[in-house]
């Protein structure tokens, strides 16, 4: 069970957590300009990769904020945490 | 045949306590401080129970938590254990006790004549032979299964309370054998925070057995004064009879840790089982070694023996397991076998030693005791029945590939067997450090570490005292330093003990042709033998991966322990390769069985597996007759039978009263979210497809939410109740769901808009009065409320008074009738409905529930988000494109209204059915086709999303998602059943009551 370091409340256990994908995906300001590839982009298409993933978690049972964290999609190593708009 | 095979002294039982019990049927007595198998040797009894595949006599082989055939079937009825291994079962008074596998008897066994057919059923024989016909599978799998299997699942509940921990240390030790406790003593002098955990009853592993001397004493005094030590530390926990059975990301590992189990049932008062979730900064592992048994033509007869199984049954149960034994090894450890042996008085036969030398001190001083040494030589085959009599003795060559020379016959009634160790890498494995062959040693070493442990002692392939010793000082240390802890424990003394190299042999040659001759066993309690795993490899199979699967090698409840080591080396011989090259299969959780109640805890039942949500009303509900259906966690009620009414029933009765005059039913657990703040409109315009911007104060809006693809997420009503202030509906099982959603909005996207959200579901009580005669009774219960149908409008919001208590009342319908939805805060909400009904008596207001609440809105066509949409509907397909703003440049989903998928012309779309017999209600689910006789497979046309039948319309009315439904009204759709059964339907619309909605606007 992975250890989460809540920007917000520090260490906690997984299972206080949810997932919430990918990270750094900005909504796009004017949608209604995209043609259907670029919103398909931003609507479908993920990295998904094998190492380093930027994403969002949820400290669902404890503060209730989201942030991002750095994992390695290989061992689940959580690199680093940090707040929502900031940088790692 | 009971016989008394305890030594006259010694061991470490208590031969004051007396221990009664049974083993298929039979008393037998052992001591206190046996294990079931130890007494079960005691009394003569080696045959414990049949084979798995071809039901033959198996005999106790280990004497620890490796062991494949000596598992037991404990006790009867709710108590009852299956598949306990009797070598790590507690001797306990009354203790019943029953072998598995055989039928009808242990010793009459009628499908042992699968041993006589054996050539016949090789590996895959149940796979390639009963595959044909297909449709025959299940039944002969059911006669496979009643073959096959081991022990018995209970069939009662578990009448036993487990229970879970949560712990944090500095360092945790797995195994308290002589390695473990160093590492624990060295960190815990320095004030660390230690927990060790060991298996075991007794602390001191494999050591308790041994002659050898620590710091100058004796090991097992040693031992006990390093325990005493260690309990006196405040910091330490020792945790007995606890198996760490997984080791998991973050150094979080699990610990089983048994209660009860070696009580009398009796005296059985607390939890049984307490599983230990156990997050540690530094893990040592001292789990030991396993030794390896021997393969060669029948080596699974009872009386074969591991050579240190037997000297832990002689030293530390003080039982013979046999009056004249063989010694079969390659390698130095069993020749301490051979002194434990003599030392009790058992008669040696000989040492026969794989190696074509033996000349280590230990060696030397077996010969000099007038021990018999048979260098380079090999036993290839035992006699006996149900027990071994003889075995025979050929030459081994020198690289252990062939026999040689004459056969010799040497009777004995036990074979110790030892084919080297393997550490016990379980955990280490399971960590992340893959496993690493070592040829010299012949043994998996715990490969390098992805997390902050390291393995010591035999664990780590370190077999003898004083290196394990020192060894574990230094991780004990390390873990304490690491920890910030000054710590530097010189090691325990002990004396080295040169040993010499082993031999390694995964197989003694046959003397008969491969798959020919007597079997030879590589996993006894999958019956896998040399033959079937040389017959695999020929078939193709050349992952250790795949030939595990395909025999089942190391797919018994003992996970392969004893045999895999040995099978890898057989497949790699087979293969021409190094067991390096071959590999191994992977180590997963659990190390050892461990039982659904200890990982279930506490979280069983209705009330503890999952928390239950009752409104406040729920007792009113309950002493008024409903019966309740569940949503999401709520309890909501269903209907309210009277007079012994069946569903159907009391459902036309509560929509005919409800239209009629007045119903009232519990809303309280519709999702309730309060969104305040400045840019509050601003954020629900983005959220919802309609527009929030101009909404008045006190009036109430429905709006759908849309996911980012533009499907229907969600649906309800929000009530503006100040300028920045609203008040929001959503699905009782979206509640959670949604407010997520809006947080991942504003904290992630929209940082900038000043609102802020809270649930408050919980907090309000809510009753729907619903009907034509709902205005007279909110009036006569709710005061400071001009209810009058011009002053108080549709989707208008006020806020009254029950007596005292302050109270909001909505005017808003989901049946299409006159309603008002009231709300007070919870813990009035009895009160509340309990005036309402009150009021209502003089106009029969009636209690109703789900069922009718759903009747009630299919009648008008309203949908249930869930229900009528599955995630892949759009407003547009729910013929609903009013709700959707054609001023707002942006909304969630909005863009995808108008992607190619969205915009096809033959989307499902939702419609009325009514069938052609009006009584027919088609099944929720059912699949619509347009011509049932079409050649298969035949066209769908959609399904059915609701159904009911309508007392009101007098009539079947359904909805249905078709293909381009909207402009297929007045066809014809069927919905063949599975019963063969066709029903045709024409299609509607779905407003099927009261269209011009003349009433709700009342």
């Amino acid at each position: 069970m992975l250890l989460i370091e809540c920007p917000y409340c520090g260490e906690r256990d997984e299972t206080e957590f949810s997932y919430a994908g990918e990270a750094h995906i900005a909504r796009p300001l004017e949608t209604e300009k995209l043609n259907d590839a670029e919103w398909a982009d931003y609507l479908f298409m993920r990295k998904n990769p094998k190492g380093a993933h930027r994403e969002q978690w949820l400290h669902a049972a404890g503060c209730r904020r989201y942030f991002n964290a750095e994992r390695d999609t290989v061992n689940y190593k959580v690199k680093s945490t940090y707040k929502i708009g900031e940088q790692s | 045949m009971s016989k008394n095979y305890r030594l006259a002294e010694g061991g470490r039982i208590n031969r004051e306590h007396t221990v009664n019990f049974q083993f298929n049927g039979k008393s037998y007595s052992g001591f206190a401080g046996d294990t079931l198998a130890s007494a079960l040797l005691a009394n003569g009894v080696h045959m414990v129970g049949r084979s798995w595949k071809y039901h033959r006599p198996r005999g106790i082989l280990s004497a620890g938590a490796e062991e494949p055939n000596a598992i037991f079937q404990l006790e009867k009825g709710k108590y009852t254990v299956p598949n306990a291994r009797g070598t790590q079962v507690e001797l306990y008074d009354n203790l019943d006790a029953s072998s598995v596998n055989c039928w009808p008897s242990l010793d009459f066994d009628l499908m042992s004549i699968n041993s006589k057919f054996a050539r016949m059923m090789p590996a895959g024989f149940y796979y390639k032979t009963f595959m044909w016909p297909k449709s025959m599978w299940m039944k002969y799998e059911h006669f496979i299964r009643k073959a096959s299997g081991l022990g018995e699942s209970p069939r009662q509940n578990d009448p036993d309370r487990y229970e879970h921990a949560h712990a944090h240390c500095d360092l945790l030790v797995v195994g308290g054998g002589i390695a473990g406790l160093t590492a624990a003593l060295a960190a815990g002098r320095a004030g660390a925070r230690v927990m060790l955990v060991d298996e075991q009853a007794e602390f001191g592993g494999l050591t308790l057995n041994s002659h050898a001397q620590i710091e100058g004493k004796s090991a097992s005094q040693w031992i006990e004064d390093t325990v005493a030590e260690l309990q006196a530390m405040e910091e330490v926990t020792l945790l007995n009879r606890a198996t760490a059975f997984g080791y998991h990301d973050y150094n979080f590992l699990t610990v089983n840790q048994r209660l009860t189990d070696h009580l009398p049932l009796s005296e059985r008062k607390s939890g049984r089982e307490k599983v230990w979730q156990i997050r540690a900064h530094q893990v040592v592992l001292a789990t030991g070694a396993a030794e390896r048994p021997l393969v060669f033509a029948n080596n699974d007869r009872p009386g074969v023996m591991l050579a240190s199984a037997v000297s832990t049954y002689v030293n530390r149960y003080a039982v013979k397991p046999g009056n004249r034994v063989v010694i079969f090894t390659n390698n130095d450890s069993a020749y301490q076998t051979a002194l434990d042996c003599k030392a009790a008085g058992i008669e040696i036969a000989v040492v026969v030693d794989a190696r074509a030398q033996s000349s280590s001190e230990l060696a030397n001083t077996v010969r000099s005791a007038g021990i018999e040494v048979l260098n380079g030589s090999a036993v290839v085959d035992t006699s006996g029945g149900k027990h071994v009599s003889s075995v025979k003795v050929m030459n081994l060559a020198a690289d252990g590939k062939s026999v040689s020379g004459s056969v010799k016959n040497i009777s004995c009634d036990l074979l110790a067997v030892s084919s080297g160790w393997s550490p016990v890498v379980h955990l280490s494995s399971q960590s992340g450090a893959k496993a690493i062959w070592n040829d010299d040693q012949a043994m998996f070493l715990p490969g390098t570490p992805t997390q902050a442990q390291v393995s010591v002692g035999a664990a780590n392939g370190t077999l003898d005292l004083k290196n394990s010793l020192h060894q574990a000082a230094l991780a004990g240390n390390a873990a304490a330093k690491a920890c910030g802890f000054d710590s530097d424990m010189a090691a325990p003394s002990a004396e080295a003990l040169a040993s010499e190299a082993i031999l390694p042999l995964w197989q003694v040659p046959s003397i008969h042709a491969s798959g020919r001759g007597p079997k030879a066993f590589v996993d006894m309690q999958n019956d896998v033998g040399v033959a079937d795993i040389q017959l695999a490899a020929r078939e193709g199979f050349h992952s250790v991966e795949h030939v595990k699967r395909y025999t089942a090698m190391g797919f018994g409840t003992d996970q392969g322990k004893l045999g895999n080591i040995n099978g890898m080396g057989v497949l790699a011989q087979t293969l021409g390769q190094s067991i390096a090259e071959t590999g191994t299969t992977t180590y997963r959780p659990n190390y050892t069985p461990v039982s659904f109640g200890a990982i279930a805890g506490q979280n069983l039942g209705d009330e503890l597996f999952d928390p239950v949500r009752k409104t406040a009303m729920h007792a009113w509900h309950e002493e008024n007759g409903a019966e309740f259906e569940n949503v999401g966690q709520w309890k909501r009620p269903w209907y309210y039978p009277r007079n012994g009414e069946s569903l159907d029933e009391a459902v036309n009765r509560e929509c005919l009263a409800t239209r009629e005059s007045v119903g009232i039913l519990d809303a309280s657990t519709l999702g309730k979210i309060e969104v305040v703040g400045r840019d509050a409109a601003k954020f629900l315009e983005m959220i919802y497809t309609n527009n929030w911007m101009k909404l008045e104060v006190g009036k109430a809006r429905y709006g759908f939410m849309l996911g980012e693809d533009g499907m229907v997420m969600d649906d309800g009503v929000t009530v503006r109740i100040a300028e920045n202030h609203f008040y929001m509906h959503t699905t009782t099982g979206g509640a959670a769901g949604v407010l997520a959603w809006m947080e991942r909005w504003l904290q992630t996207e929209w940082p900038e808009l000043e609102v802020f959200l809270t649930s408050v579901t919980d907090h309000w009580a809510t009753a729907a009065v619903v009907g034509p005669n709902s205005r007279r009774v909110v009036s006569a219960v709710c005061d400071g409320i001009d209810f009058s149908a011009d002053n108080f409008k549709f989707m208008d919001s006020r806020v009254g008074k029950i007596g005292d208590l302050e109270c909001r009342v909505n005017r808003i319908s989901f049946s299409g009738e006159l309603a008002y939805e009231v709300n007070v805060p919870a813990n009035y909400g009895r009160y509340m409905w309990e005036e309402l009904m009150q009021a209502g008596a003089e106009y029969n207001i009636t209690p109703y529930g789900t069922e009718t609440m759903h009747v009630l809105r299919a009648e008008k066509g309203y949908v249930i988000v869930g229900q009528d949409t599955d995630g892949s509907v759009t407003v547009e397909d729910l013929g609903m494109s009013w709700a959707l703003s054609k001023t707002k440049t942006d909304y969630i989903g909005k863009r995808s209204l108008n992607r190619p998928d969205t915009l096809r012309k033959d989307r499902k779309q939702l419609v009325g059915l009514v069938t052609e017999d009006p009584k027919t209600v088609i099944p929720e689910g059912a699949q619509l086709v347009d011509n049932p006789g079409a050649p298969m497979p035949v066209p769908m046309a959609g399904h059915v999303s609701s159904s009911y039948y309508s007392a009101c319309c007098g009539h079947s009315i359904a909805m249905a998602l078709v293909k381009g439904g909207h402009h297929r009204t007045g066809e014809t759709v069927y919905a063949p059943l599975a019963n063969d059964r066709v029903i045709k339907a024409t299609i509607t619309d779905t407003n099927f009551y009261d269209k011009e909605g003349a009433k709700a606007n009342a």
